[in-house]
């Protein structure tokens, strides 16, 4: 019962000639140690959902509830839960600040109030989560690459030792070789620490692979909520949402079409690959799990 | 013919590390890069990260100079400074970030800009900015802020702004590197119907595997040279090298050479899934 | 927080005031900003009549024209509260050390009128005129001073630029704010020392971005042949039509109005 979200509204400039209803009436709950992907398209709503995880935004109506207290209820400390659920928003330009990798990494500690070694202590850890090595430490975190940028700054919010890691679309403009790195690791972290995770995507052959938990955001509602398989069963009605499930889902449902008795909620290559030997009378030889 | 050429086209950047001293050390991009493409091709060029195909987009837009080696558009040298604008007119260039290539506040003057910047007269600005704006399906919008747009839409206004200096080529660096699947897919349209309809040629910087499935061809870039050249096809057949390289292959594709592996006998290089369908069909 | 800017967001209607010369709604600012300055008591009223005919005429919904006041309502009440009380003369009501004269009270009330007339008069420019409309007015009407080697091509083209990325910075100095309160940034700490020092997550990345924006955007502006202003013909060059002439006749005669009425009434 990590998170609730109690029948969540939210309107964006309320009263003036833009107000703009992102989200109506959620009801959500996530649980600890959850892996969940949040899905949907531009102005779907899932930006605003991940913010009132955190309380950085307010509902307009309903609750939301962490380890079941109201987190907008009177004297609750509302930074305080920001070091327990950590996000990390999509433009690592965004949040690094600092001369050093070292020092950015140990911001989000510092304001924890911890001394300085314990901060270095932290960083250090959260770093080496990443695959940031002690070679980095004392470089400028503007001269890293893409994909370098983004890890550190998933250290500065690990740094802090949160309960909760939700990011915001972690490997949007990385190429694959990135891509796989950042959801290899989050998914590690997922497995070591039990850490719960919440990760916004567009693509959903990267959800497919990792999540043990699909949410469909369409127009400021839920769409869908279950296992990737059973949203992407839905294959249809997300196209007409403007999204899509992963190509091989759709190929599954071909082959289905044509005859073939194959599994058709497969949604990852392995799965599919599995499904098609099987059909073909034959098992998966390469000893790959 | 040939629309762009390059003949040993290599590229250093200068690094100040030392702040002591102002001499720079040179960090070579591109290396000895000889390409040939013909007017109204589609090319795709892959490559991961820092692979240097953002350099090479450059070069072909005059926006940097060889360090060594030569850059022709339609037969200009990139070099020869008399020919800058008519080089520029002719290759357009679309950016990865839509906001940071918009320049006016107003949809229908961004598209203007280019033609305002040629010396093109009033009335013929109207009618290029019209004919621009229909062709990238964004009239309706001609009197919006771009504030207001989607990613897609921006870059579509951007596609109409190239569009109206009436060039022959346009270099996309990245499109769609910062747009959500939805946006990819109306940019990705966009300018295949450009290639189709206009005989535009397409030079498109990617990393998105399926984007470049219907390119006539493609460039691999790897530490700044060509690595791999030939069509989706033929490419998409070595899966291990693409892997080697940082790149994946699309997942039909990958599907298709991991069944292929475990025994069954399909072709090479599946790209589509009706192609994958039809294959297994045979294979019944 | 630049969102509720009402100077420079364009509203479009396509009222006759939004077909106007842009140097026209520019002189006619200038010249309303000039008369709301030289009348002193009852000339409000004509100023008042001529900025709502205007108003009127642009077609844009109230709520939106005095969405620009909100911004200034701090400097509104500091200035009605100083005149109130400040102002000697003929005391109509004391409490201890403060007291409201006669003549505080009409200062105050004529201050406040200028000030909401001012931006009033601003907005109403601003809503009825896009910035790049608004540039090429200000181009036109100072290229006498490109003369004098003043880069009055370039200095348009900066303001044009500069109104377009406002909103966008603004919206990227939030996105920044909020990545550093996700780690536990306090930007409402205690002391001015503090509060300075935790400006610093922000100002930096805000810095950093609008860099690269700014290289970005001169890249795409070369390879859109953009050379400077020489050469540069017009999408919308500007010229007076029969409209514009009668609206600049009515601009001269509400000024020869305001300045006979200054002299002969003392209005």
């Amino acid at each position: 019962m990590s998170i609730t979200l109690e029948n969540v509204g939210f309107v964006y400039g309320a009263g003036s000639v833009y107000e703009k209803t992102a989200l109506k009436d959620v009801n959500l709950t996530i649980e600890d140690g959850e892996f969940v992907g949040i899905i949907g398209h531009t102005g779907s709503g899932k930006s605003t959902l991940i913010q009132l995880f955190n309380a950085l935004m307010q509902p307009t109506t309903g609750k939301v509830y962490y380890q079941g207290k109201d987190i907008w209820g009177p004297g609750y400390n509302r930074r305080e839960l920001r070091f327990h659920v950590g996000l990390v928003f999509q433009y690592p330009e965004h949040q690094l600040f600092e001369t050093d990798v070292m020092s950015d990494v140990c911001f989000g500690p510092k304001n924890q109030g911890l001394s300085k070694e314990e901060c270095e202590h932290q960083a250090s850890l959260a770093l080496s989560a990443v695959g940031i090595g002690e070679d980095y430490y004392k470089k400028s975190p503007f001269e890293l690459s893409g994909g370098e940028k983004r890890r550190v700054c998933i250290a500065g919010v690990l740094a802090m030792n949160p309960d909760v890691l939700i990011m915001d679309e972690p490997t949007a403009g990385l190429d694959p070789a990135g891509r796989d790195e950042i959801l290899d690791l989050i998914s590690r972290m997922h497995k070591n620490r039990g850490i719960t995770v919440v990760l916004v995507s567009h693509s959903m052959e990267d959800v497919a692979r990792y999540v043990e938990r699909l949410i469909v955001m369409n127009d400021g509602e839920k769409a869908y909520d279950g296992t990737p398989r059973e949203v992407f069963r839905n294959y249809e009605e997300l196209e007409k949402i403007g999204l899509s499930a992963p190509q091989v889902t759709y190929l599954m449902h071909d082959l289905k079409a044509k005859g073939f008795d194959v599994d058709e909620d497969a949604s990852t290559v392995e799965e599919a690959k599995t499904s098609i030997l099987k059909v073909f009378g034959m098992t998966d030889s390469s000893g790959e799990s | 013919m040939s629309m762009v050429r390059t003949d040993a086209l290599s590229h250093d950047y200068l690094i100040y590390e030392d702040e002591e001293s102002d001499q720079g050390t040179p960090v070579r991009a591109l290396s000895e890069v000889t390409i040939d493409i013909r007017e109204g091709e589609f090319v795709s060029i892959l490559g991961h990260n820092g692979s240097g195909k953002s350099t090479l987009a450059k070069h072909l837009n005059a926006l940097l100079l060889p360090t060594e080696g030569t850059v022709w558009i339609e037969g200009m040298d990139t070099k020869d400074d008399d020919k800058l604008w008519d080089i520029r007119q002719r290759a357009g260039m679309i950016f990865q970030n839509p906001d940071n290539q918009i320049i006016a506040s107003v949809v229908e003057e961004d598209v203007a800009f280019g033609p305002e910047n040629m010396g093109v007269p009033t009335q013929e600005i109207w009618d290029r900015v019209n004919s621009a704006l229909e062709r990238t399906g964004m009239t309706a919008y001609r009197e919006h802020s771009p504030n207001r747009l989607s990613g897609g839409q921006k870059q579509r206004v951007a596609i109409a702004g190239v569009l109206a200096m009436q060039p022959k080529c346009i270099i996309m660096d990245e499109p769609t590197a910062m747009l959500d699947p939805v946006g990819r897919k109306e940019v990705l349209a966009a300018v295949h119907q450009l290639n189709r309809e206009l005989g535009i040629t397409v030079i498109l910087i990617t990393h998105y595997m399926e984007e470049v499935i219907d390119s006539d061809r493609l460039f691999v870039m790897n530490k700044g040279r060509v690595v791999m050249s030939g069509t989706p096809k033929e490419l998409f057949a070595r899966v291990e090298e693409f892997e080697e390289l940082g790149l994946a292959v699309p997942q039909i594709t990958m599907l298709g050479y991991e069944l292929k592996k475990a025994g069954l006998d399909l072709p090479d290089a599946i790209l589509t899934r009706e192609e994958m369908t039809e294959a297994l069909c045979r294979l019944r | 927080m630049f969102r509720d800017i009402t100077i420079g967001q364009y509203y479009p209607t396509n009222s006759i005031i939004h077909r106007l010369d842009p140097r026209v709604k520019f002189l006619g600012m200038l010249a309303f900003v000039v008369s709301i300055f030289v009348v002193s008591n009852y000339g409000y009223i004509v100023c008042a009549a001529w900025l709502f005919t205007i108003i009127a005429l642009t077609r844009i919904p109230l709520n939106i024209m005095f969405k620009g006041l909100k911004m200034i309502l701090f400097i509104l009440v500091i200035t009605v509260v100083l005149n109130l009380f400040m102002t000697d003369g003929t005391i109509i009501w004391q409490w201890k050390v403060f007291k409201i004269t006669r003549e505080g009270l009409t200062m105050a009330f004529l201050m406040a009128m200028r000030l909401i007339m001012l931006v009033l008069g601003i907005s109403q420019m601003s809503l009825t005129t896009t910035p790049n409309q608004l540039t090429a007015a200000m181009e036109s009407l100072f290229k006498p001073l490109s003369r004098l080697h003043v880069p009055v091509h370039s200095i348009a083209m900066m303001m044009s630029i500069a109104l377009r990325f406002i909103p966008i910075l603004s919206e990227e100095t939030e996105k920044i704010r909020k990545a550093q309160m996700a780690r536990g940034a306090d930007f409402e700490g205690k002391g001015i020392m503090n509060r300075i020092r935790a400006m610093i997550p922000l100002l930096v990345p805000l810095f950093i971005t609008a860099f690269r924006r700014a290289t970005d955007l001169a890249m795409a502006m070369e390879a859109r042949c953009y050379h400077g202003g020489e050469g540069r013909t017009q999408m919308k060059p500007l010229k007076y039509v029969n409209r514009d002439y009668i609206a600049l006749a009515l601009l001269v005669l509400y000024l020869a109005v305001i300045i006979l009425l200054k002299v002969l009434l003392h209005w």
